[in-house]
């Protein structure tokens, strides 16, 4: 399945490849973070997404702190 | 945005005050002009620093905060104050240029993608209300008033109107539309109120589906995409090895105990660590690419992934289906022949004969007859399948077929080798003629093709189930290089494999179809066209491209947007390495300063984002 996430305060275009990759690190996960539109497409199993997600928040606060995940809304 | 501008505006105060120090008073000792300097330094780039402490806090070794912070506290360190700061407030400067170019363009492909609607106006207890598109009900009814943009997509209850369709087709005539008819959401209500019987919740609404495949697009990536971005793996630490490598070798051999040796070298490598962010590249080729999808999608032509735009732009065959992709996929009648009766006679027979099936034949010949048929005039249908069909019309006896049909009656026909399908007619056992009904061709699939080939394909090629005489003639007609006829679905993947094989390398192959029932071929295709997908849910998930309308000259529309797009995503690669490996150079050999490492960076970044929105401005 996929998830897909908006980084708000995603400013800097090296950040998102470096984010990418650390992300894409994770066992069984597919990651993809778009520069342009912030935003942040997880793919892996139903079982494991939950623990993805969290993975990925940390990863986030680690590399790059002032950036927030969102999950994506209405509009 | 305002208050970067403050803290460097006050930082160049600073820093002009420091410069002055000496000036105003002689007697302040170098230490005073330090202070006054480190001052302006922590104003202008406080921020940087504190980032470059918190990222190594974090493990983070090597961003551009701490290359940054490396240079500038370097500067200080052999003596050079003024460079030190002033390289901050460049770098600063830069960086805000940057976010502010970055900003706008994506301000603009956000523009060219604001087709969502924000509201509907849903009756309900017999008022009008306004509500959130995502909070309307399946059957419920939904009043578009003039000006405002359908919110979901339904039937039209009531109403005449002119829909504007550009948005999601790039097709700038309005489309009538009148009750019954089907109503897209994010067309635009161009004239009349509309009241629509709510058919698709707005998750399921083209508006959404749209949106969804454009947004999504950029997740997959191009191949220069991902050059990029594993170029830039191992871009920062090569030169920060080299950079340290730069500052102890050579003053170990040309003189290791001259104090003025090292101070030059170590400065020779600070120049480098300002140029080892990779900015300029990792944020010009996906922004290029972002670009050209959106300039795409502004011509009605979506494209799921900058993959796919790459692919596009090295097109070397191109393939097509034929029913609903080059010809209309409608049949109508293109010639009469009649014997012994006027035209109009035999067309009114034929129609009349034929009047109580719904095969597209007959559907053609009662089009092409145009009158309403009255009742009681035909009697004793009799089908007779594989021929035709028997029927007695205002008393005679009327048969109607093909060429069997009419041995079988023992009537003579000319059998004529003509393109399309051939109903014969015999009225009380005499030949009265023939009618053609045959597939038209579009109007812009001759010179779809041929632009095509000034677009670099190498060779067209058109596959369909049809008969081969009616496909060599439609083949010859557009101009085709090769067609394959009488082919059934799973031929066709066969065929595509084969041409497969016969493209270079590096060249990729486009299958065209109206993505019904070739699902299996778009996927085996290098990129899937669907065409005339506007509402045809099937065919957008099938394809990798979407054509909006029915036209096949857009398929060239979107291939020279791709070669405009990888362009510009070249020069902005060859740009950005030539200037960053020439700076390189000439630091390494005393010839550039920080003054210019900080162009090669910010500057070129800068540079690059604003050729990459050219992308998104493509005029035909």
């Amino acid at each position: 399945m996929t998830k897909t996430f908006v980084l708000e305060h995603l400013d800097c275009a090296n950040c998102a490849a470096k984010l990418e990759r650390s992300l894409n690190k994770l066992d069984g996960v597919q990651a993809a973070v778009t520069f342009m539109t912030k935003k942040l497409v997880l793919e892996t199993s139903e079982t494991q997404m939950d623990h993805a997600v969290s993975e990925a928040q940390r990863i986030i606060k680690k590399l790059e702190p002032q950036v927030v995940l969102k999950p994506r809304g209405r509009s | 945005m305002k208050k970067g501008i403050a803290r460097v505006l006050l930082g160049m105060v600073m820093g002009g005050f420091a410069m002055s120090v000496p000036y105003i008073a002689p007697s302040a000792n170098q230490w005073a002009q330090l202070c006054v300097f480190l001052f302006a330094y922590l104003i202008v780039g406080g921020d940087v620093l504190w980032r470059a402490v918190r990222n190594i806090c974090h493990g983070q070794v090597f961003d551009e905060n701490f290359l940054m912070c490396l240079a500038t506290v370097g500067a200080f360190a052999v003596g050079e104050y003024l460079e030190g700061v002033a390289v901050m407030m460049f770098y600063q400067v830069g960086e805000m240029f940057q976010d502010y170019a970055v900003d706008k363009s994506r301000k603009s492909i956000a523009d060219l993608m604001d087709i969502r609607p924000d509201y509907a106006n849903v009756q309900r207890d017999g008022a009008v209300i306004r509500v959130d598109p995502y909070d309307v009900d399946l059957g419920e009814t939904i009043v578009v008033r003039p000006g405002e943009r359908v919110p979901l997509d339904g039937v039209v209850i009531e109403g005449h109107s002119m829909l504007d369709t550009s948005a999601l087709t790039g097709e700038s005539a309005p489309r009538e539309i009148a009750p019954g008819q089907e109503v897209l959401s994010g067309c635009i209500n161009t004239s009349g109120l509309l009241t629509v019987q709510v058919g698709k919740l707005f998750e399921e609404s083209t508006v959404s589906k749209i949106l969804d495949m454009v947004e999504n697009a950029s997740s997959k990536k191009a191949h220069a995409e991902n050059f990029i971005t594993k170029f830039a793996k191992y871009y920062t630490p090569v030169v920060v090895i080299s950079a340290a490598l730069l500052a102890v070798i050579p003053p170990m051999i040309l003189g290791i105990s001259d104090g003025t040796v090292w101070m030059d070298w170590i400065t020779r490598a600070l120049t480098f660590l300002v140029i080892s962010c990779p900015c300029a590249l990792v944020i010009s080729v996906p922004l290029g690419f972002f670009g050209g999808i959106g300039a795409a999608s502004r011509a009605g032509v979506l494209v799921k992934g900058s993959n796919y735009l790459e692919a596009m732009a090295k097109t070397e065959i191109a393939v097509f289906d034929k029913t609903g992709t080059l010809t209309k996929g409608t049949f109508a009648v293109t010639s009469i022949h009649a014997q012994g009766i006027t035209d109009q006679a035999l067309l009114e027979l034929a129609a009349y004969a034929e009047s109580n099936s719904s095969h597209p034949i007959s559907l053609s010949l009662q089009k092409a007859y145009g009158k309403p048929l009255e009742e009681g005039h035909v009697h004793e249908v009799e089908e007779i399948a594989g021929h035709g069909v028997k029927a007695v019309v205002d008393g005679r006896t009327v048969f109607a077929g093909n060429a069997k049909l009419m041995r079988q009656q023992q009537v003579e026909c000319s059998e004529g080798e003509t393109v399309g399908t051939v109903v014969h007619v015999a009225v009380d056992g005499r030949y009265a003629g023939y009618l053609v009904i045959s597939d038209e061709v579009k109007p812009d699939s001759a010179t779809a093709l041929q632009t095509l080939k000034q677009c670099g394909v190498r060779k067209t090629v058109m596959l369909t189930g049809d008969n081969r005489h009616t496909a060599e003639a439609v083949a010859k007609q557009l101009g085709l290089d090769e067609v394959c006829a009488e082919l059934l679905p799973i031929d066709k993947v066969e065929k595509v494999e084969g041409l497969l094989g016969e493209k270079s390398s590096k060249g990729k192959l486009v299958f065209v179809g109206d993505g019904i029932n070739d699902a299996p071929v778009l996927a085996r295709a290098d990129v899937g066209v669907a065409m005339g997908a506007l509402g045809s849910d099937a065919a957008i998930e099938a394809a990798d491209v979407v054509i909006m309308t029915d036209e096949p000259s857009k398929l060239s529309t979107v291939m020279r947007i791709a070669k405009k797009t990888l362009a510009i995503v070249r020069e902005n690669i060859v740009f950005a390495l030539a200037i960053k490996a020439a700076v390189l150079v000439l630091g390494a050999c005393g010839l550039a300063n920080m003054w210019l490492a900080v162009f090669a960076d910010v500057g070129v970044a800068v540079l690059a984002i604003l050729n990459s929105i050219r992308a998104l401005r493509y005029r035909e």
